[in-house]
């Protein structure tokens, strides 16, 4: 196989796997989370409102994570820096 | 498909671009000054009240009450810039339901600016309520030795929210995208629904981590 071939098996696989293992850890945080939230607001209605704002918070960062996970397959899928080299040094 | 709105280019003369991030931004600004203006003009604090005036007022106190619960003192000096956050966000979000509308925060470049905003934002608060002294003073706790750490967080957490946003939207077009090419019956319309939600929900959170932020820079401890 040539680089151009060995980038693009590569890069397709990594972005499968990025998004794959990326997602596992937040949804298992997100699911805490919200389990977590449901449970003090079924204690304490009366903050349902604060413990809404910060689950939201929560929420945000922990979906950062899966967030970054996607960006990073989406540059290998269609930024990626590797791929447009490789394409110039065969074209130019 | 596009991966985002940058590419899509109306107008280049040499390196200046006129692409759909610049229009429809300027369109949504257009909108929101126009609109804020007409619907200020006559207003009134009798009992009967337009219902452009009662709109408007709903978000207001919205965000208010936000920015009270996290226990500011004067949330009135916050509103203008969060209220412009959030109101900026929501309609970029709620836009995507039109037809060739590309929501302008699906491009790194418009939530790099906005998030740039709340960076700079943050130490002009926090300079204005606490003095210079004890405003940087932030940065040597608990131990001057976390000085570095405390400015890689202020970074870090900027990239952050600049990124989430980003990829929050710019994943939903790519996935509505996606799913009009393997399902397109029904199936985008479910989703162009959830994306709404997303959008008005990303536009919150936007709005509501600033406002941490300000309130963490302001009241002088982490929060």
């Amino acid at each position: 196989m040539d680089g151009i071939v060995i980038v693009a098996v590569v890069s397709i696989i990594t972005a499968g796997l990025t998004i794959t293992i990326g997602g596992i850890g937040p949804a298992l945080g997100e699911a805490k989370a919200v389990a977590a939230a449901l449970a003090s607001i079924a204690q304490q209605p009366d903050e349902a409102g604060t413990i809404t704002r910060t689950l939201f918070v929560g929420l945000a960062m922990i979906e950062s994570m899966a967030i970054y996970c996607f960006v990073i397959a989406m540059i290998l899928l269609f930024a990626n820096p590797f791929w447009n080299y490789l394409i110039h040094k065969a074209g130019g | 498909m596009n991966l985002t709105p940058d590419t899509v280019v109306f107008w280049q003369y040499g390196f200046v671009k006129l692409n759909a991030t610049i229009v429809t931004t300027w369109l949504i600004m257009i909108l929101l000054v126009v609109g804020s203006w007409l619907v200020t003009r006559r207003i009134s604090s009798d009992l009967k009240i337009s219902r452009w005036q009662n709109g408007l007022e709903i978000v207001v106190i919205f965000i208010r009450n936000q920015i009270a619960a996290v226990g500011l003192a004067k949330p009135d000096k916050y509103l203008h810039l969060l209220v412009t956050l959030f109101i900026f966000n929501a309609v970029a979000a709620i836009g995507t339901i039109i037809p060739g509308f590309e929501s302008p925060t699906a491009s790194l470049s418009t939530t790099t600016a906005l998030a740039l905003c709340v960076f700079i934002a943050v130490p002009v608060y926090g300079i204005a309520e606490r003095g210079v002294g004890r405003y940087f003073n932030r940065y040597l706790q608990p131990t001057w030795m976390l000085l570095p750490f405390n400015i890689i967080t202020d970074l870090s957490r900027t990239l952050a929210l600049a990124v989430r946003l980003f990829g929050n939207m710019a994943s939903h077009s790519l996935i509505v995208g996606i799913i009009l090419a393997v399902a397109p019956l029904m199936f985008p319309v479910v989703l162009q629904a959830f994306g709404l939600l997303t959008g008005l929900v990303q536009a919150y959170i936007f709005t509501v981590l600033a406002l941490v932020f300000i309130a963490a820079a302001v009241s002088g401890q982490e929060g």
